[in-house]
């Protein structure tokens, strides 16, 4: 939150609608949520130009009061209204933060247009009982009638509520660092405020000593001040922390906070006769304890710093101090430290804690070195105009703070290749003396240094050309296209392949899902065809996201379990995803669910419902379609959670690529079907399509059934088939399964029809005889089958 | 015999005759082996050489005017059996269509896809990376070191120490990519995918997301470059009239670094819900490559520059498609998803 009635006092903007500032700053990139006013319309300055008593009511006035440009009958219930004083006049409209919106209205019978306001109606003020006693707020005898009340009296305060990127989210946070930004984008100079003092004779190292035992601690300052009276803050130090939203304790408490609010540095104010002479900062012991300000009782550990007497904890560097050493109003000397202390530390420590601070959160951002001095100095000049305080001379100092200078070399040539714009050698001077970044300027070649409480830039001419591009303003860049050669955009092999296979399968009916990588221990479990060690995240979110799947198969039972419940019975779907196993080897796999009907039209009798033989038939088409026709098969085995009679491998040249089956009836009470491959083994090459003449000579077509022992496959008697039908059997079909009545209980009955056909000529019967003939002795031979009928 | 009244006894036959059967009946009366027509040819032999002539003429005459009688009749009759075997076909066209389902795509792969084929055919390769990846590829090569506290906002799913992760982000492929061109070879590649990070799901979050994630690496590459691509993009995602801007940003790896913002679609900029009144939803940000990320990637940030940019592909199809709840894209209802089967508008 920044004040920018406070801002005033650093920067000029006297002449801004704060409003279109807002905006202008946003669009530089601070962005500025939400600019709130405390304005209240409807509130005016009027006189009294008439009082009398209300003849209803023994302690309430009738009053005539002039508001400009015109007089208005006004009850008034408050005792120190009279006539010729000058008030503030809330007229119908106005909504005060406490009781609403003013009406116009009747009062014991007597009309009454307004309200003449207290302080504390206006919330400009605490209502207590002396707050109500001492009634209306009488304004100076010379205020103009008809103004603008709020504006009138200086409280009209407008507030930026900042939601800026974390690599600025440290120095907007304090009204300089603000005001340099503002600065920036006005091009107008930062005026820094008052830190002289009169120091004393007295010299701080005659009282204290200071030791730095660790490097989380680079930056270390004290200076000390004494005699100090403890008493109220000025107004102005009051009213802006109250527009902050910190209320106010006391003077001396108050300015350790006005100048953090400042300067962006935390101060922490030590009473020094408690402390005693000497101050060390150390990592803290494991197991040591603290009472903070607020009152708890704190546990240490050897991650957090701390600020020691030289014996026990006195606070806990960069997020609150200690009980013991608490500034009371018997506080007489104060010992005020100004230091850096690691981030990452800090940060650390509060969330350990769960103690949040302002000073925490301001480490835990990062901080400058920049105003650890000045924030230092300020706060002496405060104690000694505000607190009666005197100052000593010197300060005691622990300085390992690195001050390299972050200096950038580039040309304008540069900062325009990278925006795509035309700037010159003197437009870029302009925009450093804007940020005020000072810079020496040789023969066309910049060199900048970077200010140090920009802790967000790098000294690379990318960051110089983002700080111009901002203020350039991007709006003003043209859009152009990148010069670059033209070339044809390609998908990588393995992307390419993947739509392919998703296109397919979408056209065979089955639609796309997406689901989540990270499923439940107990989803991971099911489905574990292959021998793979699953992974198992150390720190999940919660165990229903905690094992990276191996299968997909789970992932989409749960989709179908979904639609189910919503009455959406006929699923066919199907996702393509990565797996990973515990050896983080990357799986691709594409898996397929089919449930219900596959084509349906009740009235008009047409119903494909999804079977093994379909589901393997989306399977099969994949394949053929992929090139892979005659090099795979679909080997009857059992694997977990499938159905063990309705089960299958499936087999690329010999190579088990995945599974195909029903679901098993102990995980689901519905006819489910599903196939997973990997896409790795699909990867491999193909042959090229080649082109096959139709048949032109007359085709043989002939039908031939066996009787075969049930546990015979189809698959093996038509590769028996054709191995013996040779080069004239061009095509079997099975067209009929038969179990029943006539045959054997253990035995089925298959018939097939084979065609026969040559290329380059008419076949004669005769020599189709002799090959239907060695066929049917061999399946006889091979199998034992019966032919059962010619 | 006279013909002309055998020629009237067929033609006042044949009007009685109402099926094939009379038909065939009425033909051999006349034309049959006994027919009287036929008949007629008998006499021939009786009379003398002219007479022959011209009464074999006349017969011949008879017996053609009569077959072209009768197949008229037999045209009529097929004519009128057609007619009322096609009236008895008709059928109730208005019943129900067998429905072929078509499968429909993931919400998100036609998003994703629809961005692909555009940037593809400005020269954008499509290439993928490993989805457990190393820390040093997520963060670190992208000038994101351990500590940083932009990590924080990234909260990460790690798989094992600190160094193997769920890629929070599709960034480290760029890596991967720059990697692989060693600094010599110019680069323009986007690489949709999955990522991760430790959200609770809920209609704005999601643990699980995917991002379109763009690199062009070449000479002289410009801020203006970067948006006149954004403003390709968000014309062809969003029609010609969708104004773009952009807005100073931060990320790490990218300096300077924008947001970019399309207008509002819904209210035209005027200021809706969906806009939260300002006219403009952001859709996607990026900025040019850092030069500590070229640096660590190969590519000489002297001779090379670049920009990045990286969409939520959830993010860009609810304000494409209306959607207000993100966990849509991963629940899967069907009666949700297959409104997706269907070629968009030109």
């Amino acid at each position: 939150m920044i004040s920018l009635e406070w801002v005033k006092d650093y920067i000029d903007i006297s002449d801004q609608d704060l409003k279109e500032l807002a905006v202008k700053i946003t669009k530089a990139g601070i962005n500025i949520e939400k600019v709130i006013t405390n304005h209240i319309d409807n509130l005016v300055i009027g006189e009294v130009i008439k009082c009398e008593m209300h003849p209803n009511s023994d302690h309430l006035h009738v009053c005539l009061v002039n508001v400009g440009n015109k007089n208005l009958q006004i009850v008034c219930g408050a005792p120190n209204v009279r006539e010729g004083l000058k008030v503030i006049v809330a007229l119908p409209g106005a909504i005060l933060p406490l009781g609403g919106e003013i009406k116009k209205s009747q009062i014991r019978k007597v009309e009454s247009n307004g309200m003449l306001c207290a302080l504390y109606e206006l919330g400009l003020e605490e209502k207590t009982d002396e707050a109500y006693n001492r009634g209306i707020y009488g304004v100076r005898a010379d205020a103009k009638v008809g103004v603008d009340a709020m504006e009138y009296l200086g409280l009209d305060s407008t507030l930026y509520e900042l939601d800026v990127h974390k690599h600025r989210n440290n120095d907007c946070y304090y009204h300089i660092g603000f005001a340099y930004e503002i600065g920036a984008i006005l091009n107008r100079p930062v005026t820094l405020p008052d830190d002289e003092t009169k120091p004393i004779k007295d010299d701080i190292v005659n009282h204290f000593s200071l030791q730095v035992e660790t490097d989380k601690c680079p930056y270390y300052l004290a200076k000390m001040v004494t005699d100090v009276k403890i008493g109220e803050s000025p107004e102005f130090i009051k009213k802006r922390l109250l527009a902050y939203g910190m209320r106010s304790i006391n003077n001396v408490v108050d300015i350790s906070n006005y100048v953090m609010l400042e300067y962006g540095q935390p101060l922490h104010f030590f009473d020094k006769d408690a402390l005693g002479d000497k101050i060390v900062v150390r990592k803290a012991k494991n197991g040591e304890e603290i009472r903070t300000l607020d009152g708890v009782d704190r546990i240490l550990n050897s991650d957090d710093i701390v600020i020691t007497d030289g014996d026990k904890p006195v606070c806990i560097a960069g997020v609150m101090g200690g009980e013991n050493t608490e500034v009371t109003d018997a506080t007489k000397s104060i010992l005020i430290e100004s230091a850096i202390f690691d981030g990452v530390s800090i940060r650390n420590t509060s969330s350990r804690l769960d103690l949040r601070s302002e000073a925490s959160i301001r480490y835990g951002k990062g901080l400058s070195y920049e105003y650890t001095l000045k924030a230092i100095e300020r706060a002496c000049h405060l104690l000694e105009k505000y607190a009666g305080a005197k100052v000593l001379s010197g300060m005691v100092k622990h300085d390992k703070v690195d001050k390299t200078p972050k200096v950038v070399t580039f040309k304008s040539l540069e900062i325009n290749n990278l925006l795509g714009i035309t700037i010159s050698d003197d437009d870029v001077k302009t925009e450093l003396n804007r940020l005020g970044f000072p810079f020496e300027y040789d023969n066309g070649e910049f060199k900048a240094t970077i200010p140090p409480r920009r802790l967000d830039i790098d000294p690379y001419v990318n960051d110089i050309a983002e700080e111009v591009g901002r203020l350039y303003g991007y709006h003003n860049l043209v859009s152009t296209l990148p010069k670059v050669a033209i070339k044809k955009g390609v998908y990588a092999p393995d992307i390419s392949y993947r739509k392919i296979i998703s296109k397919r399968l979408r056209s065979l009916g089955l639609n796309e899902v997406k689901t989540y990588t990270l499923v439940s221990p107990k989803m991971a479990f099911h489905f574990k065809y292959e021998d793979k060690k699953q992974i198992t995240l150390p720190l999940p979110m919660s165990t229903d996201k905690s094992v990276i799947r191996t299968s997909l198969i789970p992932s989409l039972l749960k989709v179908y379990e979904y639609n189910h419940d919503h009455k959406v019975s006929d699923v066919c779907i199907y996702e393509i995803a990565k797996t990973y196993d515990a050896t983080y080897k990357e799986e691709s796999k594409v898996c397929m669910l089919m449930s219900g009907n596959y084509l349906f039209n009740q009235w008009h009798s047409v119903n494909v419902k999804v079977d093994f033989y379909l589901i393997k038939g989306i399977v099969q088409n994949v394949l053929d379609y992929l090139g892979f026709k005659d090099r795979y098969t679909f080997l009857k085995m059992e694997l977990s959670d499938l159905h063990p009679g309705i089960c299958a491998g499936i087999m690329l040249d010999g190579k088990m690529i995945g599974v195909i089956g029903k679901v098993h009836p102990k995980l689901t009470k519905d006819d489910i079907y599903v196939a997973e491959m990997s896409l790795e083994a699909l990867m491999d090459k193909v042959a090229l399509i080649k082109f096959k003449e139709a048949p032109k000579y007359p085709l043989v077509v002939k039908d031939m059934a066996f009787v075969v022992n049930e546990d015979v496959m189809s698959d093996e008697i038509v590769n028996v088939i054709k191995e013996a039908g040779g080069k004239l059997l061009t095509d079997i079909k099975l067209f009929d399964v038969y179990t029943g009545e006539h045959v054997a209980l253990d035995e089925k009955s298959l018939a097939y029809s084979l065609t026969f056909s040559s290329p380059d000529r008419t076949l004669s019967e005769e020599e189709v005889m002799v090959v239907f003939e060695n066929i049917i002795s061999a399946v006889e031979k091979k199998f034992g089958a019966k032919l059962r009928n010619k | 015999m006279d013909l002309e009244n055998i020629l009237n006894d067929l033609q006042s036959d044949l009007e009685m005759v109402f099926s094939e059967h009379d038909l065939n009946e009425v033909k051999a009366k006349y034309l049959g082996k006994k027919g009287e027509i036929t008949v007629l040819y008998s006499k021939m032999k009786d009379l003398s050489n002219d007479d022959k002539k011209s009464f074999g003429a006349n017969i011949n005459n008879l017996k053609n005017e009569a077959t072209s009688l009768i197949d008229g009749k037999k045209e009529e009759i097929n004519t009128k059996l057609l007619n009322e075997k096609l009236q008895n076909e008709s059928i109730d066209i208005s019943l129900p269509a067998t429905e072929f389902q078509i499968g429909a795509p993931s919400i998100l792969e036609k998003m994703i896809e629809d961005v692909e084929a555009l940037l593809m055919s400005m020269g954008y390769d499509v290439v993928d990376g490993p989805e457990v990846e190393k820390d040093e590829y997520n963060f670190e090569m992208l000038n994101l070191p351990k500590g940083h506290p932009a990590r924080d906002a990234q909260d990460t799913f790690y798989v094992e120490g600190d160094e193997l992760l769920l890629r929070s982000q599709t960034s480290p492929v760029q890596v991967r990519t720059m990697l692989k061109g060693k600094g010599e070879v110019p680069i323009r590649m986007i690489c949709p995918g999955k990522t991760y990070r430790r959200d609770d799901d809920d209609a704005t979050h999601s643990h699980q997301f995917m991002q379109i994630e763009g690199l062009l690496v070449d000479k002289n590459i410009s801020l203006s470059d970067l948006k006149g691509t954004f403003d390709v993009i968000a014309k062809h995602l969003f029609g010609d009239d969708c104004q773009t801007r952009f807005r100073p940003s931060y990320y790490p790896f990218t300096e300077p670094s924008v947001e970019m913002d399309i207008s509002c679609h819904h209210c035209k900029g005027k200021g809706c819900s969906i806009c939260k009144n300002t006219g403009w939803i952001t859709v996607s940000g990026g900025g040019m490559v850092h030069p500590k990320v070229l640096e660590n990637c190969g590519y000489d940030p002297k001779k090379w520059s670049g920009f990045a940019f990286g969409f939520g592909a959830e993010r860009l199809a609810m304000i494409k498609y209306g959607i207000n709840d993100l966990r849509v894209f991963y629940t899967n209802d069907l009666r949700e998803s297959r409104i997706f089967d269907r070629k968009e508008a030109n």
